[in-house]
Order: structure tokens, then sequence, then C-alpha cells
């Protein structure tokens, strides 16, 4: 089942997981296991962005805390830029937004990012310079000043957004950015992805609403019940899934080709979905009929339909998955 | 270090934001009260009166703020996930709570000064001519924060690794046991077995002696403080919190975050 798409690089992965697991112990005295995550082999290529899609609970946010040494793995082992995880240094060169962040509620945005700052040694100049621009960067220039607990959820997510790059990081690892915010503020995110990879940085970010993946990511990788199900490019992901031929057509007044108790009737207007072999046969009874071919065209496979099929397949929380729709 | 340093300055200006020095207002309030209670007592123990209660209310004031915002250093971190952007930054897991520490015994610092230094203005007030042995007081309160201190590390210690509640119950417990240490060690031995006795012995030595901290009677009676009980108490405390710290480094280390 598992379909794995790579695309060969010559430089070092940005991130390469080797057999990564995490189990946790539950029930009496800890004895039971429960799997978050099952040995994961993945990579992401430095300047892409890669999406990491899955059903919540799927394993996606364990995965970037185990990247981001928050929780230790149960075995198995990571690279970020070459350097293992446990190397600390190499966290400069990391951005990271956690899944609903949250951030010391009696400083203002400002105040964080200056913090924040000051963790990653920049000097005072340097720091005020950054700040303004990355809070210009997310909108929030004139709420700069206002104490974080008056802040809505999307204004946290955007100060989580500013905060993982303000250093001007290489890689920029965000747990579900979009979650919490408007219309407006998804797309200010998106742009804000699409500008990061203009500049070189490369970007993998978490999410379950599908057509955000489809729309930014240059591969995506879908995992489901803490196992890697495939990666791959979106359009590579669903081209796998061939779903026939539909055919368009009229027909007035009553016929009784078989073919139309399979078709679905708007007015005189017609569709009708075939199999690619079925397609010359189906198009003959069709003008026997006396029908009006309109148009023939390819059903291509959403990336939300491979989704689903795999989150069903793996009765999974189908429930769950959040579809924004395009 | 430098790091450490952020972190302290940051967990100091949150104590400050969310109004903990507003307790100083509390501690002005006994004091005036202890000074109008000493003004109607026996002459010739008012000193004694506002000594005694000035330093237990510094005391009990530092205490409740070593448990409490203690124990929330780390799990109010964790239960938040304030944490989490940090520790994806370069911060090293000792940095964060060496800071956090650091942050909380500063805070302390100034606030155990403030009501030092008003206490000896209501001793001042008090007592027409100042002697040497007045400085007392100022020993006093330093040994207060050194105990302190060491709660907030046992605090740290036992928050790392439980929940908050029990953090404070073995916290405050600890602390009690610790201000009984002497007596542990000179339980009669006709009374225990041999066993019992070596293990109350080797407990009374393992346990914090809070109790080395209390020199309110000093104090309050205007003793010079030895020199060589402070360098004692300092390194004492030194010593303890260096070893508590490194066991709450060990486990925060391991530690896999919700």
């Amino acid at each position: 089942m598992a379909l794995i798409a790579k695309n060969k690089s010559m430089t070092a992965p940005a991130i390469e997981t080797e057999n990564l697991t995490k189990e946790y112990p539950h029930g009496f005295l800890n004895l039971k296991k429960r799997t978050s995550l099952e040995g994961l082999n993945m990579q992401v290529e430095e300047g892409e962005i890669f999406g990491f899609i899955g059903p919540n609970g799927a394993g996606k946010s364990t995965t970037i805390k185990l990247l981001m040494r928050l929780i230790f793995p149960t075995a198995g082992s990571a690279r970020i830029l070459g350097k293992p995880i446990s190397d600390i240094e190499m966290h400069r060169d990391i951005g990271y937004l956690p899944e609903q962040p949250y951030f010391y509620d009696y400083l203002t945005a400002a105040e964080l990012l200056d913090y924040f700052a000051r963790i990653h040694d920049l000097t005072a100049a340097d720091r005020k310079a950054r700040v303004q621009k990355m809070l210009k960067k997310v909108g929030l220039e004139t709420a700069g000043k206002i104490q974080l607990r008056k802040y809505s959820k999307g204004m946290l997510q955007r100060v989580g957004m500013a905060q993982a790059i303000l250093h001007d990081p290489k890689l920029v690892i965000l747990d579900e950015p979009m979650s919490g915010l408007d219309p407006v503020g998804r797309r200010e995110v998106r742009d804000i992805i699409l500008e990061l990879k203009r500049d070189g940085k490369t970007v993998m970010f978490s999410t379950h609403i599908l057509s955000d993946a489809e729309m930014l990511c240059d591969r995506v990788g879908v995992i489901v019940g803490g196992k890697l199900r495939g990666v791959g490019a979106p359009e590579q992901l669903v081209d796998m899934k061939t779903q026939g031929v539909e055919i368009l057509f009229e027909l007035a007044g009553q016929s009784t080709a078989a073919l139309l108790s399979k078709a679905t009737r708007a007015g005189d207007r017609y569709r009708l979905q075939v199999q690619e072999q079925d397609l010359y046969e189906a198009i003959e009874q069709l003008r026997t009929a006396g029908a009006k071919i309109l148009s023939v065209s390819q059903v291509r496979a959403t990336l939300e339909e491979f989704f689903m099929d795999l989150v069903e397949a793996d009765r999974a929380q189908a429930a769950a998955v959040e579809v924004s729709g395009k | 270090m430098k790091r450490v340093g952020v972190v302290a300055l940051n967990t100091f200006r949150e104590a400050v934001r969310d109004r903990v020095l507003y307790n100083l207002l509390f501690f002005a309030l006994v004091m005036m009260a202890a000074s109008i209670i000493a003004g109607q007592i026996s002459i010739g123990i008012e000193e004694t009166v506002i000594a005694t209660l000035g330093l237990s209310a510094i005391s009990l004031i530092g205490l409740l703020i070593a448990i409490f915002i203690g124990v929330g250093l780390v799990s109010k971190e964790m239960d938040k996930r304030t944490l989490y952007a940090l520790l994806a930054k370069p911060v090293r897991r000792w940095e964060f709570l060496l800071g956090k520490f650091g942050g909380l015994i500063l805070t302390l610092a100034v606030n155990t000064a403030a009501m030092g230094v008003g206490l000896f203005l209501a001793l001042v007030y008090v007592k027409p001519t100042l002697e040497r042995g007045d400085a007392a007081v100022f020993v006093a309160v330093y040994f207060i924060w050194l105990k302190l201190a060491l709660v907030v590390a046992l605090a740290l210690l036992f928050s790392c690794f439980t929940t908050p509640l029990l953090a404070i119950l073995f916290t405050a417990g600890i602390y009690i046991v610790g201000l009984y240490v002497q007596e542990l060690r000179d339980l009669p031995v006709a009374v225990m077995s041999p066993g019992m006795t070596a293990f109350t012995k080797w407990l009374s030595y393992l346990l914090p002696n809070f109790e080395n901290f209390n020199i309110m009677a000093m104090a309050a009676h205007s003793r010079p403080v030895p020199g060589a009980l402070v360098a004692q108490n300092t390194l004492y405390a030194a010593v303890y919190c260096a070893i508590v710290l490194t066991g709450a480094v060990l486990v925060f280390s391991r530690r896999n975050l919700k």
C-alpha cells in the first residue's frame, strides 16, 4: 500500500528520518503501549514546500515534536540540515510554529519577539529592526504593543508565525499554520510560505486542510494511523487513482438506452461516468439513441479522494477531516 | 549562560507583571500592626515583637511565593505549552530550568530585600539608638532568602516529574520535616531499634536542615551573627541547591512534553 515517490536530489535532505517510532505507555502500570508513529522513513528536500497531511491523531504533530526534541523517540533517528536532531546549535537555523500556539500572555507581541531574538543572540539594533519587520509581515504592526492576553486565536497564530521566521531560518516547520485563521489570514500565511520558498528556504507544514496542501506543496506526505502511506507531488499521488471518463450529452425525449439509467440528469443534459476501456462502446450506444455528445473529459481524482480512501481503509477518524473546498 | 540570564529576566518580568510584588503592601500592613501592638505592650520588648513578627511575615510570604510560583515555573509552561516555541530555539533544557530558577530567586531577593528594609525602618522607629547588633536583622533576611532558594529548587525538582498539586504537597512536606531535622537526629536511641536509629540518622542528613537558617532569636535581641555561620549557611544552601537542581535537570532533560 505504501507509495513512496522520492525526489532525487544532489544536496543533503533538509529533514531525514529513519525508522522514527514513538510509543506511549498507557493502561495499568503503563504496561500497554500505544504507537503514535511507526517506523517513519521520510525525506524533505532542501528548498521545497513539503506538506504533511493526515487526519487528527494521525501522528503529524508527534513527528514534528520528535524533530523538535520536545518528545523523544522510542526508536529510530532523524537528521535536520545534515545534523542529528540532538545538536542544539542546529536550532539556530530552524523556525518552528507549534500547533495552537500560546505564548507568555503578560508580554506584548513586540516584547515576545524581542525575547526570542535575545535567545537567538541578535544585536540590539538587529532585534529592533527584525521585530518591526516581522510584525509588519504578519499584519500586527498596530497591535505590537498590546499584551498577548488580549489577542484572538488568529492573532496568536500570526505572532507564532512571526517568531518562527524572526531569525531568518533555513528551515521552517509549521504545525497546522492555517488553524484558527480567517480566509484573509490563511491567504497571508500562504503568501508567507511561498515567499519563504522564493527566498530559498525549506518549509514543512502539517495540515488537514487538503486544498492548502494541494495549492502550496511541491510534495506531500500522507500519514494515517501513525504510518506514512504515501509521499510525492500532489498530482503524482492523485494520478495513481484514475476515476475514468465523463461524457456530457444532450438527449431530448425518452430513450430506452440501458446506459441512461447510470447517468445523472439535469433537464435535457446528462452526465455519464464510464471506465476508459468502455468509452467508445458507450459513445456508440449514445449515438444510436440519438444523443448529442457535448464533451468527453477525464475525471481527475482529487487529493481529498486519495486521502479519504486511505483514511477509510485504515478505519481512522474520517470524520475529523476538514475539507475546505476550492 | 547568556540564555540563562535572558530566561531569568523574563521570569522576573512575569512575576512583576503578575503582581507578585503586591504582597509588599500586605507586609507593610503587618509592620504597621506590629508597631501598634508593640507600642501597647510593656516597654523594652517592642523591638523583639517587631523583629519576630516582621521576620515571620517575610518568611511566610516568601514561602508561599517560593512553593506556589516555584511549582508553577515549569508545570505552567508545560501546561500552557509556552515552552514549546522556546525549546525549539537554541536553548538547552538545563538553561531553561536554571533561568526559571534564577528568575524566581531574583524576584524573591527583591521581595525579601524590600521587606527587610521595611522591617529595619520599623525597628528604627521604635528604637531611639542603633547598635551594631541591629544589623542582624539583615542577616536574618539573607538567611530567609537562602532558605527560600532551597525551597524553590525543591519545588522545581518535584514539578519536573509529578503533578502541581503533589509537587506543592511534597515541597511543603519536606519543608516542615526540614524544620525538625535536629530533633530527628536527637531521637532517643533507647526507644528505637538499631536499624531505625541508623535510618533516622541517615534521613536527617539527607533532608535539608531549614532550622539552620533560623536566627530570629539572635535578630530579635540584636545579637551579632558570627561570620562563620553566614559562610556555612551560604555554602550549605549553594551545595544543596546545586544537588537538587542537578536532579531536576536530569529528570527534565528526559521528559516528554505533552
